[in-house]
């Protein structure tokens, strides 16, 4: 980036919620059923039909509210965004326009070894739209016909607006992902990006360092993932140097974020706001928030990633580094929390991330598997590392056997037992294995009783290979270099 | 002059008239004697249905017939379900005869306004747009209906989405007053309120935004009472404006009027705005008399603009309440004259929403062979009539970005307003009173070129919806041309209880209630 000019990025985020069902009708809220099958009169727009809020929507968007550190008003109201599209039935969403659930608050955020706080202006509910599948071509443009599928119709979600407070991609991605790991940690999202069930719009400007004023914006959308985000916000902040630069004006529009060609591409040019003549729903009461009820919500609020980060330094004395690619999979974070509980001692935290975060990791990726699809248990990998430190088996044998218990989920001292692998750090069985390689090697016993030390490496490497490995490799040194001595004589 | 008949007087024995019991025709040589059971009112149909006296099909075949006689002049009905009338009809029969416990109500018939969703019958609201629209469910009203085992034996025509005064703006033809077929029945109930004014239901449901089923119940000489805001579940019905809306009765008496409002009230989960009031049994004290009740006289409403017959039968009225032991306030709602323009921005700016869905997308009419998208809608809503064209255009600009805060907010003000108007008022009184509308019914055409003075005739019904308020219109009188005129009583908040028990001891004390048309109701018909 031109060091002459700075960049203004908000993003907002939609988030799907999970809840069981609909916002304003008793339909399922599932991903993937078969078109069409979850839709009644009201979430299908039928004449007459009327919302009724499902409750569950407002205790989650308190929840996200308490954890986003929100100012969360006593009175709340939902309003019509009146606008046609026929993935809308009833030619309005029901949203929330000058009175959302949740007011100011902020989160933060790490780039580097940068924290900064970001404010949140707001976090409002609303109903999602249909799905539009278009006939005979990826887009409208060039189908012959389009579907509508209703069932996302009426599926909760809550929109969280960020102030302008990003100032670089980066910091872009990194919002997202704090964002996401709250979202996901209060169980109100599946973060998954790549469905949409977590999406974000961002809204980027430039204007010269030290300026105050903000420059004419231009909105991104279809970003679906956080490389995408950093990218296409990194894309657009110098389109728009290059426009300025060249003496062109930023027009004020929304682009698309191709994915495949890394560009993005101009939708719709806005001509002023959109007039969508926002009222009052009047099919809904306005909402009383009693403040002892946020009280209750908010006293439910889970650890949250910031907390676990911070507890996983100073009580596990991980690195910043390590604490944070543990947090930010809740799965990750719950499997290692419940590995070190099940393993009875902090002291085993550490081998435990390591295992997470190294030989785990690497074959998750190579295998291109989450931890959740394979059949290691807590147990196991606790064991693991107790086995380690008990000398019972060695690290090389433990990496070894990790393939068997990501798949099978084996109990591991059965699998153990069963393939005879347990460290050998008996001296006597080690000293058996000893005699009987001088005995075969007589040559190389000669060879070092002549002075050549250094043939001492391949007998030990013969003792290991007898024992499978299994042998304690400072007891066979040891007990070798003795036999070697007392044959001396 | 229109000739109007007085139907014979049923003289009940002593005691609380809903007991069941025989029913005694009158005999005294001044009344008629009712030979026809869609004479009956729904209170005698169902007393003589639990007695056995008459089955539920023959009643059905009654009001059948009365529809195949009227419907040519009257055009109340858009749909007539003969058959499933029939079936209901005759299933019922069949229950009772099994000694099955029924309801009080079973086997009574009534007519439902169109822009009632009933499943699997058309419900047109009127409209091109729905011409063949068949809902996938039943409005609550309809399940309460079933329930009773009432007998739906069609849906009544209404101006179309419910918006007139006139019920001439429906795409199915306009209906006509039973009392006089040059005149209009009122709307946009007016097919609800005609077919019962011709015999061909006993009672009806309508629904009243700003005065659909007051106004058009004073045009027939009907009952109507408009329930307060949430007392009726508005799921199912299709929403003109949804902070207005509420479905009530239509009925020839009021006792019948409360035994309908009984069975269609109470909180729904469906219907967020609907109350969690308990439901009272709304004829319970309906016969107590009015000793002492405090009517309030909207001055506003008794002065200028308002028909010198109109005024005439209404003062008239007011002595008839003072006689009954009422003390008469005057009482001053100076917002009256803001209310029309208040309600019609309001009005208009929910409908404009509400009636966005129509886009030939999911359900109803749509274009057919649309080049694209714009090209659907544009074309689909066309289909709209000019009425609600106009309300959609006027409810669109009211809530554009710039004149939002002049008109829709500003109407809100005024809105909370004319409730703090009402609120003042019942400090000195417990019921309110005056004109249903400044004139009898209008003729047929009259108001089709100038919406304003349609408009302006909603003057003392509209403030009634605003404020969330209950309301009953009831006959007090006759025009020179024989046309009915309506007195409307305004109550507190869910307090239909007291209206029913002013309306009663009124009706108990004069005839109003027995003029029929003679057109309809001649004797030995």
């Amino acid at each position: 980036m031109s060091s002459k000019f700075e960049a203004v990025i908000g993003l907002e985020v939609h988030a799907e919620l999970l809840t069981e069902t609909k916002i304003f009708c008793p339909c399922k809220a599932e991903f993937g059923a078969s078109p069409n099958k979850n839709v009644c009169p009201v979430c299908a727009g039928m004449p007459g039909a009327l919302p009724v809020l499902n409750e569950k929507v407002v205790e989650y968007a308190i929840l996200a509210g308490s954890a986003l550190n929100c100012v969360i008003p006593q009175t709340s109201k939902f309003d019509r965004k009146n606008y046609f599209y026929p993935d809308l039935p009833k030619a309005y969403q029901i949203s929330q326009y000058d009175e959302p659930i949740c007011g100011p608050g902020w989160i933060e955020i790490r780039t580097g070894d940068q924290t900064r706080k970001i404010g949140i202006t707001r976090i409002h509910m609303e109903e999602d739209a249909g799905k539009l599948v278009h006939q005979g071509a990826a887009g409208l443009a060039g189908s012959t016909h389009s579907w509508v599928d209703l069932n996302r119709a009426g599926i909760p979600l809550l929109e969280i607006v960020s102030e302008p407070d990003l100032r670089t991609p980066e910091e872009a991605k990194a919002y997202m992902q704090e964002l996401r790991s709250i979202l996901v940690y209060l169980g109100i999202n599946d973060g998954r990006l790549e469905q949409g069930s977590l999406r974000c719009d961002a809204n980027v400007s430039i204007r010269p360092l030290g300026a105050s004023t903000l420059g004419t914006k231009t909105e991104i959308k279809n970003m679906n993932s956080f490389s995408a985000i950093e990218r296409a916000v990194r894309y657009e902040i110098q389109r728009q140097i290059d426009a300025v630069e060249c003496g062109e004006a930023i027009v004020q529009e929304t682009r698309l974020w191709n994915e495949e060609k890394q560009i993005s591409v101009s939708m719709r040019i806005k001509e002023g706001s959109a007039d969508y003549r926002y009222f009052p729903d009047p099919d809904l009461r306005p909402l009383e928030i009693a403040p002892d009820r946020v009280a209750t919500i908010a006293a439910r609020l889970p650890e949250l990633p910031t907390a676990k980060r911070e507890r996983y330094q100073n009580t596990f004395g991980l690195s910043s580094y390590d604490a944070a690619v543990l947090v930010s999979e809740k799965t990750t974070a719950d499997f290692f929390d419940a590995a070190v509980a099940a393993a009875g001692s902090v002291s085993y935290a550490k081998a435990i991330a390591n295992w997470l975060i190294g030989d785990i990791a690497a074959w998750l990726n190579s295998e291109k598997r989450s931890l959740e699809q394979t059949k290691l248990r807590p147990q196991h990998l606790a064991d693991l590392v107790q086995l380690i430190s008990q000398e019972t088996i060695s690290g090389k044998i433990a990496k070894s056997l990790l393939p068997d218990l990501l798949d099978a989920g084996e109990d591991l001292k059965t699998l153990i037992e069963k393939r005879g692998l347990s460290q050998i750090s008996d001296d006597s069985a080690i000293n058996a294995a000893i005699t009987q390689i001088l005995e075969a090697h007589p040559a190389q016993v000669a060879e070092f009783l002549a002075g050549k030390t250094k043939v001492v490496g391949f007998l030990v490497g013969q003792v290991m290979r007898a024992t499978q490995g299994r042998a304690k490799p400072e007891s066979v040194n040891r007990l070798l270099l003795a036999a070697l001595e007392s044959a001396k004589g | 002059m229109t000739q109007g008949i007085t139907l014979g007087t049923i003289q009940r024995p002593p005691g609380p008239p809903l007991t069941p019991g025989p029913i005694f025709f009158g005999t005294s040589s001044e009344l008629t004697i009712v030979t026809e059971l869609y004479h009956l009112t729904a209170q005698e149909l169902a007393t003589k249905l639990q007695a056995r006296e008459i089955s539920a099909e023959e009643v059905c075949h009654s009001f059948l017939q009365q529809i195949d006689r009227s419907e040519s002049s009257v055009n109340a009905f858009i749909t007539v379900t003969r058959e499933a009338a029939l079936v209901q009809a005759r299933e019922i029969d069949r229950r009772r005869l099994n000694d099955e416990r029924l309801p009080g109500l079973a086997g009574v018939p009534i007519a439902v306004k169109d822009n009632i969703v009933t499943k699997d019958t058309r419900t047109t609201c009127a409209s091109r747009m729905l011409e063949e629209w068949k809902p996938v469910y039943d409005a609550t009203v309809v399940g309460c209906l079933q329930a009773h085992d009432i007998v739906t034996l069609g849906k009544a025509n209404l101006d179309e989405f419910a918006m007139g005064s006139t019920c001439e703006n429906s795409a199915f033809n306009p209906t006509y007053n039973p009392w006089n077929l040059s005149r209009v029945p009122g709307g946009s109930s007016g097919g609800s309120a005609a077919a019962v004014a011709a015999g061909e239901a006993p009672w009806a449901l309508g629904s009243d935004t700003g005065g659909s089923i007051r106004q058009p119940a004073a045009f027939c000489g009907l009952v109507g009472m408009k329930p307060t805001y949430g007392r009726v579940s508005r799921y199912g019905l299709v929403a003109f404006a949804s902070s207005l809306d509420q479905i009530g009765p239509l009925s020839w008496t009021v006792t019948d009027n409360a035994l309908l409002l009984n069975v269609i009230a109470g909180a729904d989960p469906r219907d967020s705005t609907s109350t969690s009031s308990q439901t009272p049994d709304f004829t319970a004290d309906i016969q107590t008399g009015i000793r002492g009740l405090r009517i309030g006289i909207i001055q506003e409403l008794m002065g200028e603009g308002i028909d010198s017959e109109v005024r005439g039968a209404v003062e008239g009225a007011v002595k008839q309440l003072e006689a009954l032991g009422a003390k008469t306030v005057p009482v001053n709602l100076p917002r009256t004259a803001v209310a029309v323009p208040t309600y019609y921005v309001i009005a208009a700016a929910e409908a404009s929403s509400n009636l966005a869905r129509f886009d030939g997308v999911r359900y109803g009419s749509a274009a057919p062979q649309p080049k694209d998208l714009i090209d659907l809608y544009t074309r689909t809503r066309a289909l709209f009539g000019n009425e609600v064209k106009r309300r959609i255009m006027l409810g669109t600009y009211t809530l554009a970005a710039g004149y939002y805060d002049a008109y829709y907010k500003k109407a809100q003000n005024v809105r909370q307003l004319i409730g703090s108007d009402f609120a003042r008022a019942w400090e000195s009184c417990d019921i309110l009173l005056s004109p249903t509308v400044p004139t009898t019914a209008f003729r047929v055409g009259e108001m089709m070129t100038d919406p304003l003075a349609m408009y302006l005739a909603d003057i003392a019904t509209v403030p009634v919806n605003l404020a969330g308020l209950p309301a009953v219109s009831l006959p007090c009188g006759q025009d020179s041309d024989g046309m009915p005129i309506g007195l409307q009583l305004i109550g507190q908040r869910l307090d239909e209880m007291t209206l029913y028990r002013a309306a009663y001891a009124y009706e108990q004390a004069t005839e109003h209630h027995r003029r029929r048309p003679a057109e309809y109701f001649s004797p030995g018909d």
